[in-house]
């Protein structure tokens, strides 16, 4: 056993008064004044001054409020268990992997930990701007936690790894962003600690690289022995690199030693309204198991594969299904395609029961071709995933393949003003005309 | 990579890279509310490196951020001097110690004070600065605020260069006296720390603290014998003048250069030491009460 945990119970003090999480000198002066100015109102009697008092306790109650981020957590894990950590936003996920990694205190409970313990909790921690990016990887290295020599070692391993010798010496501001997350990503993925623990960062990066550093982490882990946590909303990633589920909501914790019915207890309590129906995990591991991606690609306006493309650009899905075994008849076998975001919400739904599918030609009874063309992606940039199923009614899906493949949106000029539609600007992008007078 | 390459092998095969200080492989690590750690200080030597880099990284960004970046550490402690020497020796004509030449005796409290002030300004910025660093990874927090002062101590290093040449430029010849700098050097540190400490707790704490922080050095400078001699503060006044903890780490940087200060080891200066003492203590202990809630504050 490497982790035992128990109790655990992190709590978070939520301030309504000042809206800021720290505090200002000169507030809790004035806090204080104000209820010293009012003890010593010559006016107030005996009685005057306790309901003072229980008034300034009445306030700071209002303004403070407990929230438990966690609350009695409770699990062990085996040396060399790859854990895969689950749940909606606001579950506990991220407090979890921030007290595992000493980065803040619990406010209850135990945790006990043996060996070394390397978290990644953002890509380049540390790294700064002005720095070269041969001097980077030496901070980050540090302060990941490996030792001069063991990045001396490694050096050559991970400039190789990051495919860019020739940039070695360029102070890492001139780097492109996927330049600056390889090199970081290399960093990372050459950290040999008996305890991985992994937050979301997997999630950015071009698809190649990523699957490398995915894959060496995983043969590491599968080779020495290592345990490793992975905090992730991509159920594919937790797919290929977890044998242990743990699921957060609303700070407990659930373990699960199936990877599947992990997954399956996360998607249940991912669906709220009856639009979102899943099917019932037998039919559907039946089907998932006769079913399968045999291609799957994005081409841009022009015919050329792509993952890259402009707010606004269209896009065609091409997608061969293999059906060697999947029940029912072929001919109502539909397929569907759903849009997520990188934080994994559904922003959009695609599928033969809602678009009227064309047919071109006779049914394969072997494979299914499909092709979706996309008119126009109205996204804000970022990175999103495309999830396939297949199903045949519009209520029960006989398979689902979540995060098949993921393309980006760059930034555009989508509106042709001039100006950039930004973050926090909300992720609906409308097309609409503004007459001034 | 075959199988035969060294490098291939796990980490725990490689004694050469394997530290049984950094390595707790196999002891259990124990995290639990309020724990304040045993190993603390152990901990803290683990960690060595970290703290090299980061001084090191302070200190190659601010020489490669400005292209003066050298000459600014020799051009501010100059100039100061100059106004020093001119305002306080030649218009106010307040006596040197002895016949050293004033200049002499101005950069001799320079010194120290240039040192003692851009560590605590950097001190108590240093947290705030790497909050990206606190909230993602853990390590001693005191690594930060301690590996700031020594880009401080760089610019020190070049100060003592032109205080070499001020010398030569007057003929000026130490005494063995100027044996005991390092002991004025690590007492002034040991007051920037504790001192930094302090600043840098209160400024994760409250936030508008960094406005007072300018103030209280600029008032700093002028209860410190920086530009005058500490012999000229009246008798009565001396035992107070000597709370201030740099009256005797400057005092005691001139009794190591000028030869023959205005200073004898009395009340004074263990009052100083006192509080120098006093502040490390305090400093440290509020850090290490703050820092347990750092990740949640900043």
């Amino acid at each position: 056993m490497v982790i035992r945990v128990e109790n655990l119970g992190k709590k978070y003090a939520l301030h309504h008064q000042p809206p800021q999480r720290y505090r200002a000198l000169r507030d809790s002066i004035s806090q204080r004044a104000k209820a010293t100015a009012r003890l010593l109102n010559p006016f107030t009697l005996a009685a005057q001054l306790q309901r003072a008092q229980r008034q300034a306790n009445r306030e700071q109650q209002a303004a403070i409020e407990e929230f438990w981020a966690l609350k009695d957590v409770n699990f062990e894990i085996q040396r060399g268990e790859r854990v895969g950590i689950i749940g909606r936003n606001g579950g506990g996920k991220s407090t979890l992997l921030k007290i595992l990694s000493r980065i803040v205190e619990p406010t209850t409970g135990r945790v006990e930990i043996r060996g070394r313990v390397a978290s990644l909790l953002e890509v380049g921690t540390g790294f700064h701007p002005e720095l070269s990016g041969r001097e980077n990887i030496y901070l980050n290295g540090a302060i990941l936690g490996m030792s001069r020599r063991e990045i001396q070692l490694k050096f050559d391993e991970i400039v190789a790894f990051a495919e860019m010798e020739q940039f070695l010496d360029t102070p890492v501001k001139h780097y492109s962003s996927g330049m600056y997350v390889r090199l970081a990503f290399a960093v990372a993925a050459h950290l040999e600690p008996e305890i991985l623990v992994v937050d979301e960062v997997l999630a950015v990066g071009d698809a190649v690289f990523q699957e490398r550093c995915i894959g060496k982490m995983w043969t590491a882990a599968e080779n020495d022995g290592k345990t490793i946590l992975v905090v992730s909303h991509s159920i594919a990633i937790i797919q290929s690199i977890c044998n242990r589920i743990l699921l957060c909501q609303q700070g407990r914790v659930q373990w699960h030693h199936e990877v599947a019915a992990g997954i399956a207890a996360y998607q249940q309590s991912c669906s709220l309204g009856p639009g979102n129906r899943k099917p019932s995990p037998p039919r559907a591991a039946a089907a998932a198991q006769s079913t399968a991606i045999r291609s799957l690609w994005l081409e841009d306006r022009d015919g050329r594969p792509a993952e890259r493309f402009a707010i606004g650009d269209p896009m065609l899905v091409r997608l061969e299904l293999s059906l060697a075994s999947t029940p029912g008849s072929r001919q109502r076998l539909i397929p569907g395609f759903g849009i997520t975001d990188a934080a994994g919400q559904r922003l959009a739904t695609l599928n033969g029961f809602l678009l009227k599918p064309i047919r071109s030609g006779p049914a394969d009874p072997e494979i299914m071709t499909a092709k979706l063309w996309i008119e126009s992606l109205p996204l804000v940039p970022g990175i999103y995933c495309l999830d396939i199923s297949l199903a045949d009614s519009p209520t029960s899906m006989l398979a689902v393949f979540p995060d098949s493949i993921r393309f980006r949106i760059d930034e555009s000029d989508y509106y042709q003003s001039g100006f950039l539609p930004g973050h926090g600007q909300g992720p609906l992008l409308i097309r609409a005309q503004l007459s001034l007078a | 990579m075959t199988l035969h390459d060294p490098r291939a092998l796990p980490l725990a095969a490689r004694p050469d890279l394997w530290r049984p200080g950094r390595d707790p492989a196999r002891q259990w690590l124990v995290i639990e509310p309020n724990r304040s750690q045993s190993h603390y200080w152990r901990e803290l030597w683990c960690y060595r490196e970290l703290f090299a880099i980061l001084a090191w990284r302070d200190i190659a960004v601010r020489y490669k951020q400005t292209c003066i970046g050298v000459a600014w550490a020799l051009i501010r402690p100059l100039l100061t001097m100059v106004v020093f020497t001119v305002i306080f020796g030649k218009l106010a004509k307040l006596p040197s110690d002895g016949n050293a030449p004033y200049a002499v005796l101005v950069f001799a409290g320079m010194l120290p004070w240039q040192f003692f002030s851009t560590a605590l300004s950097s001190c108590a910025e240093s947290l705030i600065a790497n909050s990206n660093l606190l909230t993602k990874i853990y390590f001693p927090r005191i690594i930060i605020p301690a590996a700031s002062i020594i880009t401080s101590a760089v610019d020190f290093g070049f100060s003592l260069l032109i205080l070499a040449a001020l010398m030569l430029w007057y003929h000026w010849w130490p005494s063995w006296r100027l044996l005991s700098l390092p002991l004025w050097i690590g007492i002034a540190v040991a007051a920037s720390i504790g001192t930094g400490l302090w600043l840098a707790s209160l400024n994760v704490q409250y936030r508008d603290f960094r406005y007072v922080v300018p103030f209280l050095l600029q008032l700093g400078l002028y209860v410190s014998p920086v530009g005058f001699s500490s012999a000229i503060v009246p008798t009565h006044w001396q035992l107070l003048f000597s709370l201030n903890p740099m009256v005797a780490v400057i005092e005691g940087f001139r009794w190591a250069i000028l030869g023959r200060g205005a200073y004898s080891p009395g009340p004074g200066f263990w009052l100083s030491m006192l509080v120098v003492g006093l502040l490390l203590y305090s400093g440290v202990r509020r850090f290490r009460r703050v820092e347990l809630q750092l990740a949640d504050v900043i």
